[in-house]
């Protein structure tokens, strides 16, 4: 009995989470559209609905409606699969995302994530690592050499930038000492680690920027260079999948960096859940005022970005935190 | 550029500045009032001489100006200008039948410069659109409008084409006949 | 049967499907797909095994990065890719070799009465295991990573190549 509740519990969880995300990417690209048309001295979309709110479920239904082109001489599988799993790894990073502390129903407290696992921290940049195949594989099996130079370089951006993001959060790890998400909120009651750790901060916001390739480092996609790089060739929903990963890891990278440096929902005055969604949706509106006012770098800064400045940047501030700690206690 | 390469320090303010002014200036606009016009509630208003649709205007009388001369349908680049010419009743020669068709239609406004007695203007309507390509046919009831378009007063058989009953320099825009004997060195 | 075991032999029939796939593919990129559908499998194994940590250890690291690599490799060399499984003569001394080392491995765990028990290295927690690398063994690590450190410096520097007559001898730009 007890365990087809917890059965039936986690399936609700998993829905409303689902639900939650898709829902914010969706009206993150309207926010998206209108903060850029803002920040361009214009309007953006304002035509489908009040204030142009119902301009997601217009542009699904277009993308829904449109042809699935599959050109010729493409690896038919891999084709087909490599959107879902840029969508879906984005959405499986969102299981062990808390998004507060415990509610308690008719006696039985139930946690607000779905998986809280000791190793959280590490299975956010598990699912983010591997956002990468979808990426890699759309690209080489497009069968089309802007493709697979997006491809080419969406890998090797990712591969350099995962580095200086996984080290970025070692001094978090080191003060919340766990990997779990819930352990780091809790061990930012007091400060937030972006006060604590602003060296930290910074790399993981840049790191993240280049990791959700987006402007100032959307080099596999640069639209003047490589026309759309690594989704050139697919169209309707699957081109759309690939829109709805990265506005849902728009959305996971404000959910994790509210909780890795933001101190998650804590906060006075409001209650836990508004401080939290102030801070997940303030990351995205940076990053959306970062690519109205950013150009894009060159493929050889950003490979200088990630290795000569980020890297040794984070090494240096796991090491400077560690004598930090050591000389503390 | 100095020839000196920049110290570090001052490469870390330079890119500093570089990046916070470009974010302070996306930041002022966030305030601004948005430039953009909003098109079918607010039609800007289109310069005077804009090329648009077609009309055949009337004189000040009421009577059509055109009087089926073909020159803009000899004028037309593209021929898109068609018409049959005929004897109205009262001794005026006027289209039997006008056609243009807009599908086809440049909007180069030469037929404008060759019509003679400014039956033909080009107006400032240029959004109409249809669903079927044949529609884009207009006739002659669908040209004519019931005003003198750009020039109002215009009369061209008033100017021309009639016998001068008076005497010299009594006609429209006439100038007094020149004494030639005023003008001798 | 229980649903973790359920899971488990669901997870291990995943494995080793696509493990055999990844060894008979002719085409590159189909077999690094495999592959990482095996890690996968592995470290939900590893997961259901009460063991979350090299579950995840297993992704982030071979999933994650080196099979990312070997996909950048594949597709910055633009192999002619193939269809389809290898000619079974090619397999044939390949899977001699992996069924004798299979068999020896479970000759060798079943003659281990510990094999029985979970390992509980396998099963501690991060901080464990962060106390066991970087203070019990704090030296085999400091080696091992200067000992890589060793292998990038050299693999660098014959990546160079000699300087040509009238050509410096710095590298070209590249990270």
């Amino acid at each position: 009995m007890d365990m087809w509740l917890g059965v039936l519990v986690m399936l609700v969880k998993m829905a409303v989470v689902l639900g939650v995300a898709l829902g914010l990417a969706a009206y993150m690209i309207l926010l998206e559209r209108k903060l850029l048309g803002r920040f361009q001295v214009r309007y953006g979309p304002n035509r489908v609905g009040l204030f142009g709110l119902l301009q997601p479920l217009a542009d699904g239904l277009k993308m829904l409606l449109k042809e699935d082109i599959i050109p010729d001489g493409v690896d038919r599988r891999i084709f087909l699969v490599a959107p879902a799993v840029v969508a879906g790894t984005a959405l499986a990073a969102f299981a062990v995302v808390p998004f507060g502390e415990g509610l308690t129903f008719f006696g039985h407290t139930v946690p607000q994530v779905i998986v809280d696992s000791n190793v959280g921290l590490l299975m956010v940049l598990a699912l983010s690592s591997l956002a990468v195949y979808g990426l890699a594989l759309g690209a080489w099996t497009s069968d089309n050499k802007y493709s697979l130079l997006g491809g080419i370089r969406g890998a090797a951006q990712m591969i350099s930038y995962e580095l200086a993001l996984g080290l970025s959060l070692v001094p978090v790890v080191m003060h919340a000492r766990s990997l779990s998400l819930s352990d780091i909120v809790a061990a930012q009651s007091g400060l937030p680690f972006a006060l604590m750790e602003p060296v930290a901060f910074a790399t993981f916001i840049i790191a993240s920027l280049a990791e959700t390739k987006r402007i100032p480092f959307d080099l596999p996609e640069a639209e003047n260079e490589l026309q759309a790089g690594f989704h050139t060739e697919y169209s309707g929903m699957r081109f759309a999948l690939f829109f709805v990963g990265e506005y849902v890891n728009m959305v996971l990278l404000g959910a994790v960096t509210a909780i890795f440096f933001l101190g998650g929902w804590h906060g006075p005055f409001f209650p836990p859940i508004v401080w939290l969604a102030v801070k997940v949706l303030a990351v995205p509106v940076f990053l959306i005022w970062t690519r109205a006012s950013l150009p894009r770098l060159r493929y050889d800064q950003l490979m200088a970005l990630g290795w000569k400045v980020l890297v040794p940047l984070a090494l240096l501030n796991i090491l400077v935190t560690g004598a930090l700690l050591v000389l503390n206690a | 550029m100095a020839d000196k390469k920049p110290s570090l320090v001052g490469e870390i303010v330079e890119g500093a500045t570089g990046l916070i002014g470009s974010y302070a200036a996306t930041l002022t606009h966030l305030f601004r009032k948005p430039v953009t016009e909003q098109y079918p509630e607010y039609k800007r208003p289109m310069p005077e001489r804009t090329r648009g649709r077609i009309i055949l205007t009337r004189s000040p009388d009421g009577k059509e100006r055109c009087v089926a001369c073909y020159l803009c349908s000899g004028a037309c680049p593209v021929n898109c200008i068609s018409m049959q010419s005929e004897e109205g009743p009262d001794g005026r020669r006027q289209a039997a039948w006008f056609r243009i068709n807009f599908a086809r239609c440049i909007y180069c406004g030469l037929c404008e410069e060759a019509c003679p007695t400014l039956a033909l203007q080009l107006t400032a309507e240029f959004a109409f659109c249809k669903d079927d390509i044949a529609d884009f046919v207009y006739e002659k009831e669908q040209l004519l409008v019931d005003h003198g378009g750009r020039h109002p007063d215009y009369d061209f058989y008033a100017h021309a084409g009639v016998a001068a009953g008076g005497p010299k320099g009594s006609h429209i825009g006439e100038d007094d006949p020149v004494d030639v004997k005023s003008i001798l060195p | 049967m229980t649903a973790l075991g359920a899971l488990f032999y669901l997870l291990a029939a995943v494995l080793l499907g696509a493990a055999i796939l990844t060894a008979t593919r002719r085409n590159p990129v189909h077999a690094v797909c495999c592959a990482v559908v095996v890690f996968l499998a592995v470290g939900g194994l590893f997961a259901v095994l009460g063991a979350p940590l090299p579950g995840v250890l297993m992704v982030v690291v071979y999933a994650g990065a080196i099979m990312v690599l070997f996909l950048f490799i594949i597709m910055l060399l633009g192999l002619p890719a193939g269809d389809g499984p290898l000619p079974a003569g090619r397999l044939l001394v390949p899977g001699i070799l992996g069924a004798a080392t299979l068999l020896a491995l479970f000759v060798l765990i079943g003659a281990d009465p510990a094999a029985q028990t979970l390992l509980p290295a396998a099963q501690a927690s991060p901080a464990a295991v962060g106390t066991l690398l970087f203070d019990t063994y704090w030296l085999a690590v400091e080696a091992v990573s200067i000992l890589l450190f060793a292998a990038l410096a050299a693999a660098l520097l014959l990546g160079r190549g000699r300087p040509g007559p009238g050509q410096p001898a710095t590298g070209g730009r590249g990270a």
